[in-house]
């Protein structure tokens, strides 16, 4: 059976080490955050200022200064800090910020990655985006594989305007795991009950299969 | 010690014209010049262009400006949440110019630090990089960003003093900073306006050197955009 959203965010999880920092997008990367092990030393890094986000606090301790960068009022945990726009992209540009995990509209097969502007659609912006994947050593993209016409989001080439170029590393959907390689999607993983067919129909981009995919282990 | 105080609002924003380049801090509804903001929408000055992250919501912020249509244009890295922004925008009476987020705040730095322009990875190999200047720094592509020439900087800080520095709580930080000594006549509202000395300068975190006016702001609504809570467990 495909994952849902929550499938993705628990799976990409095991993807997150021990001691490093990570930064979050908006939807399913934010669910991550629900499903680190509590053994784990992981910190999460807002780009709006704060390193060391915690869980939303409860009713009434909400505090209209302290959110994230989705505006959503959040707490920080011991060992937090806060810090200005400017200093937050030093961390993310200068590579302190081990690991970004993101939503997308499409990626290509050589790691491109559009998911900021749909032509004569209305255009919210880039935010941080354009920094994060410019950046980020490693980039995960958390998304559903196809789109809601059912076009696969995995393809050859961006038909949409780019975040970024040849930088996602792997990418995580409903379906599948894959690693880009300079070949294209390398198939990794298959979500529980589902086939390597079902993923091959679902890819535009070219899909390498060597060997037995194993089902993702969540 | 140079005094930076004015008396209020009105006096602190006193020279904003038609036409000027404005600086506003803040992200989302968090940490915005509330006070400065509403000022400008009673003074009525038209034509501005806003360097702020994002263009506030229909009733506050730079909403509030939007709807009097004295924005010409907006510069800025994320505009959602806001109506009458895509209205203007769609029909073509407001000019947007979009950024990514932390060139955003490196061309508000570079113009506080005396950098005319900075090389960025941001956007490389994007319509963003456009009829921009390009080039390889050991092996990657960078593209050259300006620094931002403003008129004036609204940021607005948790406590200050009359010497201007600057003390900011939480993520309310954010571009306030950055846009500190950014532009050509910096304002800040605070909070909390406290007598001298009584900051610790160990704590300071924007001397007052990159600040020309000062005021005790009013009525702070600190609205939340996204109000998220848990359950008590």
């Amino acid at each position: 059976m495909a994952l849902d959203k929550n499938g993705i965010a628990k799976r990409i999880a095991q993807e997150v080490k021990n001691g490093t920092y990570v930064n979050l997008g908006i939807g399913i990367p934010t669910l991550i955050a629900n499903y680190i092990p509590d053994n784990l030393d992981v910190e999460f890094q807002s780009e709006n200022g704060v390193l060391g986000m915690g869980p939303f606090p409860i009713e009434r301790e909400e505090d209209a200064d302290i959110i994230n960068a989705g505006k959503q009022t959040i707490t920080t945990l011991p060992g937090a800090s806060f810090f200005d726009s400017a200093m937050s992209f030093s961390m993310i540009r200068g590579q302190h910020v081990d690991l970004t995990v993101l939503g997308a509209m499409e990626v290509a097969e050589n790691g491109d990655i559009a998911n900021w502007k749909i032509p004569n659609k209305m255009v919210k912006g880039m935010g941080g985006a354009m920094d994060l994947v410019a950046s980020a050593e490693n980039i995960i993209v958390a998304m559903m594989h196809t789109n809601k016409a059912g076009k696969s989001k995995l393809i050859k080439k961006c038909s949409l305007p780019l975040t970024g170029i040849g930088c996602v590393k792997k990418v995580v959907t409903n379906l599948a795991v894959l690693e880009i390689t300079p070949k294209g999607f390398r198939l990794l993983e298959r979500a529980p009950g589902v086939s390597v067919e079902t993923i091959k129909e679902a890819t535009e981009g070219h899909l390498i299969v060597k060997g037995e995919i194993k089902e993702m282990n969540i | 010690m140079i005094r930076k105080e004015v008396a209020n609002v009105a006096e602190a924003v006193n020279g904003v014209a038609n036409n000027h380049t404005l600086m506003l801090g803040g992200f989302g509804l968090c940490g915005i010049p509330e006070n400065a903001i509403s000022e400008l929408v009673k003074l009525g000055v038209s034509g501005l262009t806003c360097i702020s992250n994002n263009a506030g919501v229909d009733d506050f912020g730079l909403g509030l400006l939007l709807q009097k249509k004295q924005i010409k244009k907006m510069i800025s890295s994320y505009v959602g949440e806001n109506d009458e922004f895509e209205r203007q925008m769609l029909s073509g009476e407001l000019d947007v110019e979009l950024i990514p987020q932390g060139t955003l705040a490196e061309r508000c730095r570079a113009a506080q630090a005396g950098f005319p322009a900075v090389y960025t990875p941001a956007g490389y190999g994007t319509e963003v990089a456009e009829g921009k200047e390009t080039r390889e720094f050991n092996g990657k592509m960078y593209v050259l960003e300006h620094a931002f020439k403003a008129d004036f900087a609204f940021v607005k800080a948790w406590k200050g003093d009359a010497a201007g520095n600057l003390i900011f709580k939480g993520t309310a930080r954010n571009f306030n900073p950055c846009m500190s000594g950014a532009a050509r006549i910096t304002v800040a509202e605070v909070e909390e306006l406290v007598h001298v000395g009584e900051l610790d300068p160990n704590q300071i975190h924007i001397p007052g050197i990159f600040v020309q006016r000062i005021f005790q702001g009013t009525d702070y609504q600190k609205r939340i955009e996204q109000r998220t809570v848990r359950e008590k467990i």
